[in-house]
């Protein structure tokens, strides 16, 4: 009985922190602190119920689903439900995504002390967490795409939340506009399901599909979904937004920016994988422009020095990672991949937060350094979410890494196993720079620092904890239990493999040796090897001048369509209606010389046409008779 | 014999001159005047065919003598309007009287 | 031709003729006295047709009331040469525009009152006297009757105020 009620009352898990919102944005928003209590409770409770709903879900053998929904939109041709669809997939991302807005919201305490819009940016955290809920939960994609695009808004918010900044607005915007290039190939692909399949239920949709496998329109429809998470998950070529977006505040770039938003779209590869596995070939451009991705931001990162962009370009490395997983079929490795990613990318960004906020503001790694002694809990937190990352046993980030790894190569697909054995390589490398430098480092900028307090800290522990553990659910130390549940059926598991595990691990282990090696014990000088390789490092330095390449078509095709445009606007139609108004106008100014005062001439004209009528109608009569 | 025809033709005489006397006059009570040759040249033609058409009725003395109730307070408003006209412009002359135009 | 004919046909055109004058005098005193034979002639007419009432009253309202009122106004407003009141209008196409427009509507008015099959009725009644009057007044017409009440009191009203003007404070 329990289980039935806490199912049938999952709805409240997005319904409470939208319920916050609008409680913060109506009554609450001139006591900061009671909206930041209120929000913090919610997103709590939320989370207990998120926790119920998957001991449930987990505590069945075969996993529960549990499907409700509600008419929200009818009209001929279209129906659109608000729906609940509680399944394994659902159930983690539910946890995930409680959790890590949860911690981050405490942690916000600490670093927005005193801002001056904190009620504001509750509010819009609980938006956020409301619709990435609603987003999670939903059964079909009419539903899904409405709280896509909400989380975009309130990426948008967020990102621009320190809107005096001119390079927030420009951030927020940037984010926005790529975003909708994405969107749209997106809401294309879903009415063309609707139109051709005539619902957008997943599971009616899921009975439909395999008729249509590897049909044209099929395809087509995919690869139009597949621009979602591209925009979304920020793939190449749509990846310029998410580096920009760190504009916002630190504890946003965590959650929605390495977490959960940006996981949106690997989410949505995951849960459409019925349509995406139909066809082979969208499989394949998945899978390689996920490895592109990985490869190409991990490259980026190697150069960066700004703290929160080193970590940028890390999650979407990452995010390139589970995208390649998807690709290959491998969907449960990347759904195991994005729960771990979550946990370590948020606890390092959080920790990024702690050094950002003690050093007020300084964000260039090199202006930090020997950060170890007076911030040890940052410090190691940081440390173990960095280990994760890199791959090193028997953290997190290991076994998820290792089991998409383990899916290339088992799966067959050797290029896109060496492509990511490089980028773990690459991983370690750059993360362990940052550490070096920053952390480490002889530099003694950091001399003024102090630990951040406890409502910071105690969230990186947390997540510091959980980053370490989280890996054992789906590592073959307990039977891959993560798999048993979180699967689809066209996939198949790979038994574990020690050459895959113990290469991986090496190389995440030279990776952070040669980075000791160059960074700490300076055996390679790197501003050297900067000189050396001049041409590479300016390539990887402007993060291959796509942004450049981006402004220059910009301005010479967009500008210049836009240019013809506005002429075609201006002269053609906007001519057309003058014409029309001045011919208007003449003639008034014309005609106007009848309506000379005269009372008499007024007489005149109206007896002149009383007499038009009568002799008209005598000549009708008369022409009649005759 | 004279019939109903030879009053309205006399009626439509009478109406025809009223009507040049308002468009042609130059003063403001000549064309008042004028109007008033309109509106009896109306009521012969009521009351004609009140005997010719429907006699024993009382149709058409009834709308006369509301015609005549209506006249009589129109001459009483036109000339106050005329009157107080003169008295700004020290005129009754209708061109002058042309301030509402272009 | 019988003496009625030769009664209409005198009343019709001395009443044409004093409409004439009324328009054609360049003297508005002369216009104002011609404009009483001519409601005169109407109430001759009135009183050929079995009107007897309406007559009365044409003669007591138009050629009584209305008449003195058109002439005190004139005083009032006259301070030219009495021959250079009634002029007609400065612009003569407007004159002749006027006079083809009369000419047109009359004579197209004839044409169709002329060619018209009248309904007419055989029955013959003479005067009523002021019964029928007073009962289709207070009948049917009552609510009519009333509001022709209220509208005489209305322009007494206008008419008074208009002529008085508003005092400047």
């Amino acid at each position: 009985m329990i289980l039935q009620n806490i199912l049938q009352n999952a709805w409240l898990i997005p319904f409470l922190p939208f319920l916050t919102f609008a409680l913060i944005g109506l009554f609450m928003h001139r006591w900061p602190k009671l909206s930041a209590a209120l929000s913090i409770a919610m997103i709590a409770v939320s989370f207990v119920l998120s926790v119920m709903v998957a001991l449930v879900v987990f505590g069945n053998a075969e996993g529960v689903v549990y499907e409700t929904a509600t008419r929200w939109l009818s009209m001929p041709g279209l129906r659109v439900d608000m729906g609940l669809l509680i399944d394994p997939l659902t159930a983690v991302m539910l946890l995930v995504v409680t959790l890590v807005a949860l911690l981050v919201q405490i942690y916000s305490l600490g670093y927005m002390h005193g801002d001056p819009g904190l009620a504001s940016y509750y509010a819009y955290q609980s938006i956020f967490a409301g619709s990435m809920l609603g987003l999670v939960v939903a059964n079909n994609f009419g539903q899904i795409f409405v709280f896509w695009e909400l989380v975009g808004l309130c990426s948008y918010l967020l990102i621009g939340f320190w809107f005096g900044r001119n390079s927030a607005k420009e951030a927020a915007k940037k984010a926005f506009i790529t975003n909708r290039v994405g969107d749209f190939g997106f809401l294309l692909g879903i009415l063309f399901l609707q139109v051709i399949f005539g619902t957008l239920n997943f599971s009616e949709l899921a009975a439909a599909i395999p008729a249509y496998a590897n049909s044209g329109i099929l395809i087509g429809i995919s690869i139009l979904l597949f621009f979602g998470p591209v925009g979304k998950s920020a793939q190449f070529p749509l990846h310029v937004w998410l580096p920009d977006a760190m504009e916002g505040p630190t504890p946003v770039s965590a959650l929605i920016h390495a977490a959960t938003m940006v996981a949106a779209g690997v989410y949505l590869i995951a849960r459409a994988m019925f349509i995406f596995n139909t066809s082979a070939p969208t499989m394949t451009l998945i899978a390689t422009i996920g490895g592109f991705t990985a490869l190409f931001a991990a490259s980026i990162a190697l150069v960066q020095n700004d703290i929160k962009r080193i970590l940028a370009y890390s999650t979407l490395s990452q995010l390139g990672y589970m995208v390649m997983a998807m690709g290959i079929g491998a969907m449960t490795a990347g759904m195991f991949h994005l729960m771990t990613h979550a946990f370590f990318k948020s606890l390092l960004f959080l920790g990024a937060g702690s050094v950002i906020h003690a050093l007020h503001d300084e964000q260039d790694i090199w202006k930090m350094g020997n950060l170890s002694k007076k911030m040890p809990v940052t410090t190691w937190t940081f440390v173990i979410g960095a280990l994760a990352l890199s791959g090193i046993p028997p953290l997190s980030g290991f076994w998820s890494k290792d089991e998409i790894l383990l899916g290339a190569f088992a799966g067959g697909h050797i290029g896109l196993y060496i492509l990511g054995t490089l980028v773990a390589f690459m991983t370690a490398f750059y993360m362990f720079r940052l550490i070096f430098v920053a952390f480490f480092g002889k530099n003694t900028a950091g001399e003024h620092a102090h630990e951040s307090p406890a409502v910071m800290t105690v969230p990186l522990i947390i997540l510091a904890v959980i980053s370490v553990l989280a890996g054992f659910v789906g590592s073959p130390l307990m039977n891959n239990a993560f798999a048993h549940y979180v699967t689809f059926a066209g996939a198949v598991h790979h038994e574990a493999n020690l050459t895959v595990m113990a290469v991986s691990a090496v190389i995440a282990l030279a990776g952070i040796y040669l980075a000791y090696l160059v960074y700490q014990k300076q055996v390679i000088d790197h501003a050297a090897l900067k000189i050396r390789f001049r041409g590479l490092y300016n390539l990887l330095y402007h993060k291959y001048y796509i942004d450049e390449c981006y402004a220059w078509l910009i301005k010479h095709f967009i500008d210049g369509s836009a240019k013809i445009l506005e002429w075609f606007d201006l002269y053609v139609i906007n001519g057309a209606v003058n014409a029309i108004a001045a011919v208007t106008g003449r003639s008034g100014y014309a005609l106007r010389y009848t309506e000379n005062g005269q009372v008499q001439s007024y007489a005149l004209y109206m007896f002149a046409g009383i007499v038009v009528l009568l002799v008209s109608a005598l000549c009708a009569v008369f022409s009649a008779l005759a | 014999m004279i019939g109903l025809a030879h009053y309205l033709i006399f009626a439509s005489l009478l109406f025809g001159i009223g009507m040049f006397g308002v468009l042609s006059k130059r003063n403001a009570i000549a064309v008042l005047m004028s109007v008033e040759l309109m509106l009896n040249a109306v009521n012969i033609n009521f009351v004609a065919i009140e005997k010719f058409v429907t006699p024993g009725t009382g149709l058409g003395h009834t709308i006369a003598l509301f015609v005549i109730v209506v006249a009589a307070a129109e001459v009483a408003v036109g000339l106050a309007l005329i009157i107080s006209i003169y008295r700004h412009k020290k005129s009754v002359n209708l061109n002058d009287f042309n301030l509402l135009k272009w | 031709m019988s003496l009625n004919d030769i009664v209409f046909i005198a009343l019709a055109g001395i009443t044409l003729l004093a409409a004439l004058g009324v328009v054609l005098s360049r003297n508005i005193i002369h216009s104002a006295l011609f404009l009483v034979l001519t409601f005169l002639g109407v109430a001759g007419i009135y009183f050929q047709l079995n009107a007897g009432f309406v007559g009365l009253v044409q003669i007591m309202v138009y050629a009584g009331a209305i008449s003195v009122l058109i002439i005190f106004a004139i005083m009032l407003v006259m301070d030219v040469e009495p021959d250079q009141t009634n002029l007609f209008n400065q612009s003569t196409p407007t004159i002749m525009a006027g006079g083809y427009v009369s000419v047109l509507l009359a004579a197209g008015l004839a044409g169709a009152i002329w060619f018209t099959k009248w309904p007419l009725s055989a029955v013959q009644v003479g005067d009523q006297g002021v019964e029928k009057l007073a009962g289709m007044l207070l009948g049917p017409y009552v609510v009519s009757f009333e509001v022709a009440a209220i509208l005489l009191l209305v322009a007494v009203f206008g008419a008074i105020l208009l002529a008085k003007g508003v005092e400047d404070k």
